[in-house]
């Protein structure tokens, strides 16, 4: 139990403390790093939660695909960063403001507050116990059964998000000559080469 | 020295005021308002994957799968729009975008 606390407060402490890099940070290609650092550590939490599969889905999905989709923008975009942090500190005030007052409510909230009785008795699916059954088969099986739907939608959400990055990005310049392949493929002998026949001693004009 | 939910619910409450604090701090730069709002949908997914395991019901993780999908949907089309952005006016300070104003 001693073990556990410990590794909580280590996860969280870094968590919280690569956030607060994250938004302080002069340079986003540090923000992304802290951001990577805190990713994995919530990770960690996860772990600690008994939510395996999620954790090893949080560090493949968020630090290996989407911090390094922001990094690959930080560093295309040729921005100005300095420039951009002029009047950083002219929010801070009224961004304290708002931040104290949110977290005072949220803690106060977490602070006085208790399940239901009721609630143990709404469990839609329960967690069967991890030594019959690892977490990543208990949350296939309920996934690909009961919440299918989800699953495809998910499916569909990550499809449409690919095609409107692609249709985005995607541009063509007006000036570069392209390869036409099915021109190249209907080439014929007529239209490629001709036979000439020149005489001795006079060329080709 | 028990941890209990409380605990965690802790922890999200602060990333999440974190994400609406960085979103007030960096009002100019876009790239750190979407990492910010990672930031918050990652204490979203604290608070699912916690009342999941704390309550005993596997339905939070399914959900919190639901909300990671939808966060790396929102920064693939994040980050193209800025990009496109980028590539249509050369900067991405928040106090450009202003031509639907009118």
């Amino acid at each position: 139990m001693i073990i556990h606390a410990i590794f909580f407060y280590l996860f969280a402490g870094i968590t919280v403390a690569s956030a607060v890099m994250v938004i302080a940070a002069r340079n986003p290609v540090h923000s992304v790093l802290f951001l990577i650092l805190a990713f994995v550590n919530a990770a960690g939490l996860f772990v600690l939660l008994g939510a395996e599969f999620l954790a090893m889905i949080l560090i493949v999905v968020y630090v290996g695909a989407v911090a390094v989709l922001f990094l690959f923008v930080v560093m295309m975009l040729d921005v100005d960063f300095a420039e951009l942090r002029q009047g950083f500190l002219n929010y801070l005030p009224v961004g304290a403001l708002v931040g104290a007052v949110l977290l005072a409510e949220l803690l106060v909230v977490v602070g006085a507050w208790a399940i239901g009785p009721d609630v143990a008795h709404a469990i839609t699916a329960p967690i069967p116990p991890p030594s019959a059954i690892n977490n990543t088969q208990a949350l296939g099986l309920v996934l690909y059964t009961r919440y299918v739907y989800f699953f495809q939608a998910a499916g569909v959400i990550l499809l449409v998000a690919m095609i409107g990055a692609i249709v985005l990005t995607l541009h063509h310049k007006p000036n570069v000559r392209r390869q036409n392949i099915a021109e190249q493929v209907a080439r014929r002998r007529t239209s490629a080469i001709e036979v000439v026949k020149v005489k001795s001693g006079q060329g080709l004009s | 020295m028990s941890i209990g939910l409380g605990h965690y619910l802790a922890v999200a409450a602060i990333l999440f005021t974190l994400g609406i604090f960085g979103i007030f701090l960096n009002r100019k730069n876009v790239i750190v308002i979407l990492m910010s709002i990672e930031l918050i949908l990652l204490a979203v997914n604290i608070n699912l994957v916690a009342f999941s395991s704390f309550l005993g019901d596997i339905v939070g993780q399914v959900y919190a799968l639901i909300v990671l999908t939808v966060a790396a949907a929102e920064a693939a089309i994040g980050l193209a729009i800025l990009v496109a952005y980028f590539r249509n006016r050369g900067s991405i300070a928040v106090e450009d975008i202003n031509l639907m104003k009118g």
